[in-house]
């Protein structure tokens, strides 16, 4: 098998995770979805170290996962705040910037 | 299928095994995280496919990203998910109508557009020397290698990280706190309310339910001296529930008898 397998898995998962965001209408579904795709890169990023025989990737990788904590833990506060005003976790209903 | 140009040199056979049985169960379980109807299902499946990714990571030398993964992905974002799935309501099901008209085919052939595109860049792209591997700069150990990285040339990466996380930290308290409503309502209030009211016929309180009827229970309204059930002596928890039984059956058969 060849290296590069990995780089097609982490393109086709990150390409369902993109397919995900523009498809679903549930914000958490949305959000899982982003988090797919920055898995996907994050698997991309460990295959890249490896082939580059440096650790670079490895350790980009791990910002990503930090910054991708903080984002979960800000964007689901996000979702808590708008279903406490609107009861609902569709993206559709919030719509009130909406003529 | 495709011009496969890259060869970044070949792996074990042992990893090439793991990566045929787990990758297609990975993107299975992502594509069932896609089409999922409920989103409880969607977070378990995308569990799944993290912890493919954590095994994948540790097949590929880097055993420290493989464990934070888990740790951190697995185990505090998933249940995080969870977590905010249970606040929000686990069946608050997806609507299927389309807002935009034809937005869902729109973005599938998006998708697999991009798909396509990324597949053949990757195919298409070439390096001109085959794989280094990690073996000469893990000698000392991953984790001692890694932190030797981050701890120098990323020292100022590191630090500006750590404040990222402490205002994240801080943007979800200010943003998941609710403030209380206005102050409850004491049995002082309350009685007060009853007496200097519109009229004084519930200062003593709510008909009790049942009473008039045959059937002393909570669910059976009291029936009235003309015969029909009183709204009030029914808690509106029940009422909002449907838990509440007719009280025709349970009405005196001779009411007009008794008026005589």
């Amino acid at each position: 098998m060849d290296i590069s397998n990995y780089l097609y898995l982490s393109v086709i998962l990150f390409t369902i995770g993109a397919t995900g965001v523009l498809v679903r209408r549930n914000a958490i579904v949305i959000f899982m979805c982003i988090e797919l795709m920055l898995n996907a890169a994050n698997l991309a990023l460990v295959t890249f170290s490896r082939v580059a025989g440096n650790l670079e990737g490895q350790v980009a990788s791990f910002f990503t996962m930090v910054v991708a904590a903080c984002e979960v833990v800000v964007g689901l506060a996000i979702i808590v705040t708008i279903y406490r005003s609107r009861r609902s976790a569709s993206v559709d209903d919030a719509s009130l910037l909406k003529s | 299928m495709f011009n496969q140009s890259l060869a970044l040199g070949q792996t074990a056979t042992p990893e090439a095994v793991q990566f045929w049985i787990l990758a297609p169960i990975a993107v299975i379980a992502a594509l069932g995280m896609l089409f999922m109807k409920k989103a409880v299902h969607s977070a378990l499946l995308l569990a799944w496919v993290m912890v493919t990714l954590a095994i994948f990571y540790i097949a590929q030398d880097a055993l420290f990203l493989g464990i934070v993964q888990i740790v951190v992905y697995t185990g505090a974002v998933m249940m995080l998910f969870l977590f905010i799935l249970m606040l929000v309501g686990v069946d608050a099901s997806e609507s299927l109508v389309e807002n935009i008209k034809g937005q869902r085919g729109a973005s599938i052939l998006a998708g697999l557009g991009l798909g396509g595109l990324l597949l053949s860049l990757v195919a298409r792209a070439s390096v001109s020397q085959p794989a280094a591997g990690l073996k000469l700069v893990n000698q000392t150990g991953n984790v001692q290698s890694l932190a030797g990285q981050l701890f120098t040339q990323y020292v100022w990466a590191f630090e500006v990280v750590s404040a990222l996380l402490i205002t994240a930290a801080l943007g979800a308290m200010v943003l998941a706190h609710s403030t209380k409503p206005a102050v409850r309502n004491k049995q002082r209030d309350l009685s007060i309310a009853r007496f200097r009211g519109k009229s004084l016929a519930d200062a003593a309180g709510l008909p009790g339910s049942g009473v008039f009827a045959r059937h002393n229970a909570v669910d059976v309204p009291a029936l009235l001296p003309d015969g029909t059930p009183a709204p009030t002596s029914i808690s509106a928890t029940l009422k909002a529930r449907g838990d509440v039984i007719s009280p025709a059956p349970f009405a005196l058969e001779h009411s007009e008898e008794v008026e005589e």
